[in-house]
C-alpha cells in the first residue's frame, strides 16, 4: 500500500521561501522534510510527517522543473509555464546565484574547469557545504563567466542585465568573474585571512582602473581584461629604483613629509628603500601573466609583512603611501618634460590603486587604528586590557603571529566588522 | 463560400535545439486548415525566430470553420532528411465566429509536441471574416454561444430558457486503428488530438443547431464529455441548457454583490419575487440495467425523512396551489413533444424561478460496449441515455415535480463494461411565464410582498397525503405555514435567498466494495447487483455524517461510482449546511444488538459520547447556534426497545431485504445506528471521526460558502492527483474502505497544508474525482479554488450591511431579469395539488409593472465604460503588427530597478467558479475545450509518475492561460478537468496521460480599477522580445 504519485500544481506556482532554501543548499527531501519539522512548520497544523513530505517533494519538483528556466532568467519573465508574480521571480533568481562566502572563497582565481569542478567534493568536505549546492554555485560561476566572456562594456551592468541580479550580487559576480579570468592567486596560506568581500573590493578596484574598459571609455571594450599598454607602461616606473639619485631623492622627499607624522618614522626611514623597490618590482613585473596571478601573494609577501612586521598600522601605512606617490609625482615633474606627465598620471593610477588595495589589506591584518580617531585608540586600550577571547573570524590569523597583534585585530575587527572596503 | 479565416505566424521564441552540430534550429511553420496547408520560410539559424509571414488567407464553409481547428505546425527544416517537427498548436476559432465575443486571436501559444511538452512558444495572430449567410438549410450554427457557467451569466439576462439540449457522436479511437501498431506513437496521439479537436467542433455545430431551431442564441451549463470505450469507439457528449441571453445594458452585475448577496441569509426579502412554497425530500432510486437484456432489477430507496405533523395545508397550502395550476394549465396548452425532456444542466437560478426542491433524482444503468451492434453509430448510445433520461423524469415526476435541475451525466468504463449514470434535482419551477410572447404580461405578474423569505424552495411540493415514498414532514420552521422534509439534498447549488444558519462544510462519503473479476455478461450482472447496496451506503454514509455536522441539507450533491476490474468505489461529496427553514437534526443513537456484555457497553457507550461530542463541536464550528431549544436530542437516551425494532441500519450484510426496508422511524430524534459487532464499531468510528478542517479553513463543493462574504482578491486555483496503490491483494471491504478514506482525508489534509498562507480561507468547488485505472490502483484527483476572506469582524458588519443595500438593488434589477420558461412538460403531470384551497391569484399579480428609472445612470456609465473596451480591443488588434504599449505599470512597479528584456506574460487566473471575487466580469470571449495526451518513453528520466504528471498539469494550465490570453481575456471561469487518464507502465519506463479542460475566457475588471486595466496591453511583442 503505497501512494505511488502526488502532485499538486496550482495556477500560481507556491513556492516556500524556506523550502527553496533547502533545495538550493543540496538537501535530500528526507533531510529537508527533518530540517522543517524540527523547525516547528507542523506546529498549530493537523498534518503529518507524511503531509510535510508530500510537500516537500511537490515543491522539490517544482524547483527542479523551474531550474532549467532559472539557468537563463531572462526567459523565467516571459515563459508561460509557471505563472510566478514579478517579486517572487525575482527572489527565486537572486536566491538561485546567491553563494555561499566560504564555497567562493575555496574557488575564487581558479579556472572554472572540469578539472575545478570534479574537485568540488574536497571543497565540499572543507567548508560543510554539500556538495549539490557546490556544483550549483560552481555551475552559477561558470554560466555567468560564459554569458559575459564576449560580451562588451562595463562588466558589472552586463551581468545585471543579462541575468537579472541585483547590484549586489552583480558586483560580486564581476569580481569572480574577473578573478577566474585573471586566475589570481588566493589560496595560499599568507592570504587566507582575506574573505571574499575583501578580494571583490579589489576587484571592484582593479576593474575600474586597470582594464581597457577603464582607460578608454570610448572604446567600447571589455571590462574583464587588463589594458596590456598600462601593464607595459609600469615597466617605466623602475626607473625609480635604479637611478640611485631618484631612489635617494624620493626617500627624503617622502621622509621630510612623514617627519614628525608617525610614531613609526624610524621604522619607515629604514625600510623605504626595501618597500620601494618591492613595490615597483611588482608593477613592472605584471607583464607576466604568471605575475599577474600572484600580484595579491607578492603584495603581501614584499609589502605587507614587511611593514606588519614594523608595526605600522594602517593610517601609517595609507600616510606613507600618500607620501611615496605624492612625492613621486613631484620627482617627475622635477626632472622629466610634460610630454610624460600623462604617462606619469596613468602609473599614479596604478599606485593609487595599490595604495586601496594595500590599505585593505592591512585593514585586515588588524594593522588598523582608524585614521587619528582617539575613540579606537579608546577601544584598542580597553580590547587590549580586558582580555577579551580572540574574534571569530573565519579567516583567521596563523599562529607565527603574535599576541599583541591578536588584540590589534580584535580592534579592528570591531570597528569593520567584515568590511575592508569600507574602510578605505 | 461564408467565410474567410486568416492568419498570420509572426514569431518563435525560445525554441529547442534541434540541430546538435551548430546548437540551433532552423525554423518554418505549416499553417493547416481543412484540407488547405501554408507554408512560411525558413528561418534560418535561430532558436528565436522572426517569420513576419504575410496572412495566411482560408476561404471555408463556416460549417467547416466550427468543426476544424486551426493547426500549425512548427518544424525544422532539414535538406537531407526529412524535416522534424518540433511541435503544434491547435487553435478553436469558434470564440471569433460569433460578434459578442473574441474579434483577434492574438498572443504567445506554447508549442505542444505529445512526448516532448511545451517547446517553446509562436506568436501568431487569427482572424476571421464572416459572410451573412441566411440559408435556411445550413449546417452551421456559427453565433450560437456556449458557457460553461451553470447559471446565466453575469453580464447577462436570459429572456427565455428553452431547455435541455443534447447530442453524441461517435467515431473510431485513433489509438485503435490497425495503423496504429506501424505509426509512431506521436502520429497517434496526434491524430487522437486532432480527432477530438474535430468531434467537439462538430458536437457544438449540432447543438448549435439544436438551439437555433429551438429559437435560442446560447448554451449554459454546457457539460461536454469523452468516454473512451476502447475497441467499440471513442464517443464525444455534451449536454446542456438552450437560452435565448440578451446581453445586460448594464456591462454585467458586480460580481461582488451577486456572490454577497448570495452568501448572506436574506432579512429583507421584500423586494425579492415570491417564491412558490414547495416541500423537500430526498429521494434516490437506481435503476440497474443489464447489457443485453434487462438483467437487473430496477430499485428505488427513498429517504428518511419526518412524519407528518398538525398543521393544516389550509391557506397556505393555497397559495402555492396558485402557481402549481398555472403551470397546470399552462402545460397542457402548450404540450410539447414528448421526446423532450424538461432537465436544466443549471445548479443556480435567476430569484424568483426555482419554486420548489424536491430531492435527488438519479438513475444508473449497466452496459456492455462489446454488445453494440452499431459501433460506429451513435444509436446504440442515444437509445442508451434516453432510457436514462426516461427514468429521471419518472423519478422526478414521482416526486410531485415538472422539472430536474442540476442535471449532469457521466459514465465509468472498465473494459467492456460501462456504467452510465444521470442524476439531478426535481424541482418545480416558476412557470407563470412561458413563452416568449407573454413577456409584457410578465412584468405584471409581480410577487407577492408576503411570499416566504428564503424558505420556500425547501416546502414539499407533493402532496402529503399521497406521498411517493415514506417521508416525515414538519412545519417549515421559517413561515410556518407550510410543511418540509427533515433532511433536504439537492445538486444545485444553494439558492441566492435561501435562509442559512451558520457555516457549511463539505461532506463525502467514501465507498470501496470487491468484486470478483468476470468478463462479460457475468461482470455486469454483478456489478449490477452491487451498485444499489453501493449506492444505499453511501446514501447512509452522508446522512450520518450531515447529522454528525449537526446539519439538515445537502447541495451540490455528486455522487460518482467508478468501476474497476476487482473493485467498485464511491465517492458523493456534497455541501452540507443548516436551513432554517428544516427542523433541526436529531442526534445519533448508537445501540449495540448484545446488551448483556458490559464491557461492550461500555465501548458504545463511549462511542456516543464521543459523537455527542462531535456534534456539540461541530455546531460550534459552523456557528450552528438554533434559538429554539427544541432539541436536547444530544446525549437523549437510547429510544425504547420497541423502537429500535426499526433501527438504521449501517452495514451492507443487513441490506438483503433492502426493497422493503422502511427506513422512517417513529420518533423524530431517534437516529439510531446500530452496531453489531466490533469490526462495525470500527467501521462506524472510522467513518464518523473525519478530521475537522483546520482552524481558518473552511471547504465546500458548491460555488459559495454561507456565511462568508467578504472574500478578498487572492485565489489560488489547483489541481492535486494521487495514486494509491494496494499492494495487499487479499483485501477486506473494511480494510479497502479504509484505506480509500485514508487516501482522501490525507489528500484534503495535505491541501490545508499547502494553502495555509492563505488563512482565513475557502476551499471551494471542491471537485473530487476518482478512478481505478488499473488493477490495484485507486486515482483521486480534485480540482479546487483556495479563496482567503477577511477575517476582520467590524469589516464583516459592515460588508452585511453593504451587502443589504446591494441586495436591494439586486433584487430590483432583478426584476427586469425575469424571464419566461419553456416547459416541455408532459401533459399527464403527476402534481395533481389536491390541496385545494382557496386559490390566493393575488401571488402572481401582485404589482404592477415597474420602471426602475434610477438604474438608467448606471447604465449609461456602464455604457460607456463598454465603449472604452470597445476601443480598447479595436486597437489591439490593429496594434498587434506595429509597436505595442508596454505592460502594464503595476507588475512594473515591482519589478524594482531590474530591467526584464522583454515583456512579462500577462497573469490569467483561473477557477472553477462562475465568478471573481472583488472583480466584475465584462464579456465573456468564448468557451475554452481542450484536450492533450502527453506520453513519455523516458518516465524515470523525466522524474518519475510523479515528475511527468506534474510536469504535464502544469503545461496544462499554461497552455489554457496562453488561449485566453491570444483572445484578450484575463481569466477562466467555470474551469474544470473534466478527464484526467493516467496509464503508466514502469517496467518500459513508460506513461501515458489525457487530459481533459474546460471553461469559460473572460475579461474582468477589478472594481476598485477605474480605468479598467485591459489585458490587452500586456500582449507580449514578438519585437521586444530580444534574446540573450
Amino acid at each position: 500500500m503505497s501512494v505511488e504519485l502526488d502532485v499538486f500544481v496550482g495556477n500560481t506556482t507556491i513556492m516556500d521561501q524556506e523550502v527553496y532554501q533547502l533545495w538550493l543548499s543540496g538537501y535530500t527531501v528526507g533531510d529537508a522534510v527533518k530540517v522543517r519539522m524540527d523547525g516547528g512548520v507542523l506546529d498549530g497544523c493537523d498534518a503529518s510527517a507524511e503531509v510535510l513530505r508530500s510537500d516537500t517533494m511537490d515543491q522539490f519538483r517544482t524547483f527542479q522543473m523551474c531550474e532549467r528556466l532559472l539557468h537563463n532568467p531572462a526567459k523565467l519573465a516571459n515563459q508561460l509555464l509557471f505563472q510566478i508574480p514579478p517579486d517572487r521571480q525575482a527572489m527565486l533568481i537572486d536566491r538561485y546565484y546567491a553563494f555561499d562566502d566560504a564555497f567562493v572563497r575555496e574557488v575564487l582565481g581558479k579556472k572554472l574547469s572540469k578539472g575545478t569542478k570534479k574537485d568540488l567534493d574536497d571543497v565540499s568536505s572543507k567548508t560543510g557545504i554539500l556538495l549539490k549546492s557546490c556544483r550549483r554555485q560552481f555551475d552559477n560561476f561558470k554560466r555567468v563567466f560564459k554569458v559575459v566572456e564576449e560580451l562588451k562594456g562595463p562588466l558589472v551592468e552586463n551581468i545585471r542585465q543579462h541575468l537579472l541580479l541585483s547590484d549586489r550580487l552583480a558586483r560580486d559576480y564581476a569580481a569572480i568573474v574577473f578573478f577566474a579570468n585573471h586566475r589570481f592567486e588566493t589560496g595560499k596560506k599568507k592570504l587566507q585571512y582575506l574573505t571574499f568581500q575583501d578580494f571583490a573590493f579589489c576587484a571592484g578596484e582593479l576593474i575600474s582602473h586597470w582594464t581597457v574598459g577603464a582607460m578608454d571609455n570610448q572604446l567600447e571594450d571589455m571590462d574583464v581584461d587588463l589594458d596590456k599598454e598600462f601593464l607595459q607602461d609600469l615597466k617605466e616606473l623602475k626607473v625609480l629604483i635604479t637611478d640611485k639619485d631618484l631612489l635617494d631623492q624620493h626617500k627624503s622627499l617622502v621622509c621630510t613629509a612623514l617627519r614628525s607624522k608617525t610614531k613609526v618614522f624610524a621604522e619607515m626611514e629604514a625600510s623605504f628603500k626595501n618597500l620601494s623597490r618591492g613595490l615597483i618590482n611588482i608593477a613592472a613585473k605584471l607583464t607576466n601573466t604568471k605575475d599577474v596571478r600572484d600580484l595579491f601573494i607578492d603584495l603581501v609577501e614584499k609589502f605587507i609583512e614587511p611593514c606588519r612586521s614594523d608595526r605600522w598600522v594602517t593610517i601609517d601605512v595609507n600616510l606613507y603611501l600618500t607620501h611615496y606617490i605624492n612625492s613621486a609625482h613631484i620627482l617627475d615633474t622635477f626632472k622629466h618634460q610634460a610630454v610624460w606627465n600623462s604617462l606619469w598620471d596613468e602609473l599614479f593610477k596604478m599606485l593609487t590603486d595599490i595604495q586601496h588595495v594595500t590599505v585593505c589589506f592591512l585593514v585586515k591584518m588588524g594593522m588598523v587604528a582608524s585614521g587619528a580617531s582617539a575613540a579606537a585608540e579608546g577601544t584598542r586600550a580597553t580590547a587590549a586590557s580586558s582580555e577579551e577571547p580572540v574574534p571569530v573570524h573565519p579567516t583567521q590569523f596563523t599562529t607565527s603571529i603574535s599576541f599583541s597583534f591578536r588584540d590589534m585585530l580584535n580592534v579592528g575587527c570591531r570597528a569593520w566588522p567584515h568590511s575592508g572596503s569600507q574602510a578605505c | 463560400m461564408p467565410g474567410k479565416l486568416k492568419a498570420k505566424i509572426v514569431a518563435g521564441r525560445h525554441l529547442p535545439v534541434m540541430d546538435r552540430a551548430s546548437d540551433l534550429t532552423d525554423a518554418f511553420v505549416e499553417v493547416k486548415f481543412g484540407n488547405t496547408t501554408f507554408k512560411t520560410d525558413v528561418f534560418p539559424k535561430s532558436l528565436n525566430p522572426q517569420w513576419n509571414s504575410e496572412w495566411f488567407k482560408f476561404e471555408v464553409d463556416d460549417e467547416d470553420l466550427q468543426d476544424e481547428p486551426l493547426q500549425i505546425t512548427v518544424l525544422d527544416h532539414d535538406t537531407y532528411s526529412a524535416n522534424d517537427a518540433i511541435g503544434k498548436v491547435y487553435i478553436d476559432i469558434d470564440p471569433l465566429l460569433s460578434s459578442e465575443a473574441a474579434t483577434v486571436i492574438s498572443g504567445w501559444f506554447p508549442i505542444y509536441d505529445t512526448i516532448h511538452g511545451i517547446r517553446g512558444e509562436i506568436n501568431v495572430l487569427v482572424k476571421v471574416d464572416l459572410f451573412n449567410d441566411l440559408n435556411r438549410f445550413r449546417q452551421s450554427s456559427c453565433g450560437v454561444r456556449f458557457f460553461c457557467t451553470t447559471s446565466i451569466p453575469l453580464c447577462y439576462r436570459a429572456v427565455v430558457v428553452h431547455g435541455f439540449v443534447e447530442e453524441l457522436v461517435v467515431n473510431e479511437d485513433p489509438e485503435y486503428q490497425w495503423i496504429d501498431r506501424i505509426r509512431t506513437p506521436r502520429a497517434s496521439n496526434e491524430a487522437r488530438q486532432r480527432l477530438i479537436s474535430l468531434m467537439s467542433g462538430e458536437l457544438q455545430r449540432k447543438i448549435g443547431l439544436k438551439v437555433l431551431e429551438m429559437g435560442g442564441n446560447a448554451v449554459v451549463g454546457y457539460l461536454q464529455c469523452f468516454d473512451l470505450e476502447g475497441e467499440s469507439g471513442l464517443v464525444v457528449r455534451a449536454i446542456g441548457t438552450a437560452c435565448t441571453l440578451e446581453k445586460l445594458s448594464g456591462g454585467g452585475a458586480t460580481n461582488n454583490a451577486q456572490h454577497t448577496a448570495n452568501s448572506s441569509p436574506s432579512k429583507d426579502m421584500k423586494e425579492s419575487p415570491k417564491a412558490c412554497m414547495s416541500g423537500c425530500r430526498s429521494s434516490h432510486s437506481s435503476p440497474v440495467h443489464g447489457a443485453a437484456s434487462r438483467l437487473a432489477q430496477s430499485f428505488s430507496v427513498s429517504y428518511p425523512t419526518l412524519l407528518f405533523s398538525g398543521m393544516g395545508s389550509g391557506g397556505s397550502a393555497g397559495k402555492e396551489a396558485g402557481p402549481l395550476k398555472i403551470l397546470l394549465r399552462q402545460q397542457t396548452q402548450t404540450a410539447l413533444e414528448q421526446r423532450e425532456f424538461p432537465f436544466f444542466t443549471l445548479t443556480s437560478f435567476p430569484q424568483g424561478f426555482l419554486l420548489h426542491v424536491a430531492g435527488v433524482v438519479s438513475a444508473r444503468s449497466v452496459k456492455l460496449l462489446d454488445r453494440i451492434h452499431n459501433p460506429d453509430e451513435p444509436e446504440t448510445r442515444d437509445a442508451w441515455w434516453e432510457e436514462l433520461r426516461q427514468e429521471i423524469k419518472s423519478h422526478a415526476r414521482a416526486l410531485g415535480c415538472h422539472a430536474v435541475v442540476g442535471y449532469s451525466e457521466s459514465t465509468s468504463i472498465c473494459e467492456e463494461v460501462c456504467i452510465l449514470s444521470a442524476s439531478g434535482t426535481a424541482a418545480v419551477l416558476n412557470c407563470r411565464f412561458l413563452q416568449d410572447g407573454c413577456l409584457d404580461v410578465l412584468s405584471e405578474h409581480r410577487c407577492d410582498d408576503s411570499a416566504p423569505p428564503g424558505c420556500g424552495f425547501c416546502h414539499v411540493p407533493y402532496d402529503e397525503l399521497n406521498m411517493p415514498f415514506p417521508a416525515q414532514l414538519s412545519p417549515c420552521c421559517c413561515c410556518h405555514r407550510t410543511k418540509v422534509p427533515d433532511v433536504l439534498f439537492t445538486t444545485i447549488d444553494l439558492p441566492t435567498d435561501a435562509q442559512v444558519t451558520g457555516k457549511g462544510c463539505l461532506i463525502q462519503a467514501r465507498l470501496c466494495r470487491l468484486k470478483k473479476k468476470s468478463q462479460g455478461e457475468g461482470n455486469a450482472t454483478c456489478i449490477s447487483n452491487l451498485l444499489p447496496f453501493l449506492e444505499y451506503e453511501l446514501h447512509t454514509q452522508l446522512l450520518n455524517k450531515l447529522k454528525l455536522c449537526g446539519m439538515n441539507a445537502l447541495f451540490g450533491l455528486c455522487i460518482q461510482i467508478s468501476v474497476g476490474e476487482n473493485m467498485l468505489v464511491g465517492l458523493a461529496s456534497a455541501t452540507g449546511v443548516y436551513l432554517s427553514a428544516l427542523p433541526s437534526p436529531g442526534g445519533i443513537q448508537i445501540a449495540g444488538k448484545t446488551p448483556n456484555d458490559l464491557t461492550y457497553d461500555q465501548h458504545v457507550s463511549s462511542i456516543q459520547r464521543k459523537i455527542n461530542d462531535t456534534i456539540v463541536k461541530n455546531r460550534e464550528l459552523y456557528e450552528i447556534h438554533i434559538t429554539e431549544v427544541a432539541e436536547d436530542v444530544i446525549g437523549s437516551p437510547i429510544p425504547e426497545p420497541r423502537q429500535r425494532s426499526r433501527l438504521f441500519r449501517s452495514h451492507s450484510e443487513s441490506s438483503d431485504e433492502l426493497s422493503e426496508l422502511d427506513l422512517s422511524h417513529g420518533k423524530k430524534d431517534a437516529f439510531v445506528l446500530e452496531i453489531d459487532d466490533t469490526d462495525a464499531v470500527e467501521d462506524l468510528h472510522s467513518l464518523l471521526t473525519d478530521a475537522p478542517t483546520p482552524p481558518g479553513f473552511y471547504s465546500c463543493n458548491t460555488e459559495i460558502m454561507p456565511g462568508i462574504y467578504n472574500w478578498t482578491s487572492a485565489i489560488q486555483m489547483f489541481t492535486s492527483v494521487r495514486v494509491f496503490r494496494l499492494n495487499n491483494a487479499n483485501l477486506t471491504n473494511l480494510g479497502l474502505n479504509k484505506i480509500f478514506n485514508e487516501l482522501c482525508e490525507n489528500l484534503l489534509k495535505s491541501l490545508y497544508f499547502k494553502l495555509r498562507s492563505m488563512v482565513p480561507c475557502c476551499l471551494c468547488r471542491l471537485n473530487f474525482t476518482v478512478a481505478v485505472p488499473e488493477d490495484e490502483l485507486i486515482q483521486v484527483a480534485v480540482t479546487a479554488v483556495a479563496m482567503s476572506f477577511h477575517k476582520d469582524q467590524t469589516q464583516e458588519a459592515n460588508k452585511a450591511a453593504q451587502a443589504h443595500s446591494q441586495m436591494k438593488a439586486i433584487a430590483e434589477t432583478e426584476e427586469q431579469l425575469q424571464f419566461p420558461l419553456e416547459l416541455n412538460a408532459e401533459s399527464a403531470s403527476p402534481l395533481s395539488p389536491k390541496g385545494s384551497g382557496p386559490q390566493d391569484g393575488s401571488n402572481s399579480h401582485g404589482r404592477a409593472p415597474s420602471v426602475d428609472y434610477s438604474s438608467f445612470a448606471d447604465r449609461c456609465s456602464s455604457w460607456i465604460e463598454q465603449l472604452r473596451l470597445r476601443a480598447h480591443t479595436i486597437r489591439r488588434g490593429s496594434i498587434k503588427t506595429s509597436s505595442s504599449p508596454l505592460p502594464e505599470g503595476r507588475s512594473r512597479s515591482l519589478r524594482s530597478t531590474r530591467s526584464f528584456p522583454g515583456s512579462s506574460v500577462s497573469v490569467v487566473k483561473m477557477t472553477p467558479l462562475s465568478f471573481i471575487p472583488g472583480a466584475k466580469i465584462v464579456k465573456y470571449l468564448g468557451i475554452i475545450n481542450m484536450f492533450f495526451i502527453r506520453e513519455t518513453t523516458s518516465l524515470r528520466e523525466e522524474g518519475g509518475v510523479s515528475g511527468f504528471l506534474h510536469a504535464f498539469i502544469a503545461e496544462v494550465f499554461a497552455m489554457v492561460r496562453a488561449h485566453v490570453a491570444a483572445l484578450g481575456g484575463n481569466a477562466v471561469v467555470s474551469y474544470s478537468m473534466k478527464e484526467c487518464v493516467f496509464m503508466e507502465n514502469p517496467n518500459k519506463n513508460q506513461a501515458q496521460c489525457l487530459i481533459n479542460v474546460s471553461g469559460d475566457a473572460v475579461i474582468f475588471t477589478r472594481e476598485s480599477d477605474q480605468e479598467g486595466h485591459l489585458p490587452q496591453t500586456s500582449h507580449p511583442q514578438p519585437t521586444e522580445d530580444t534574446p540573450p
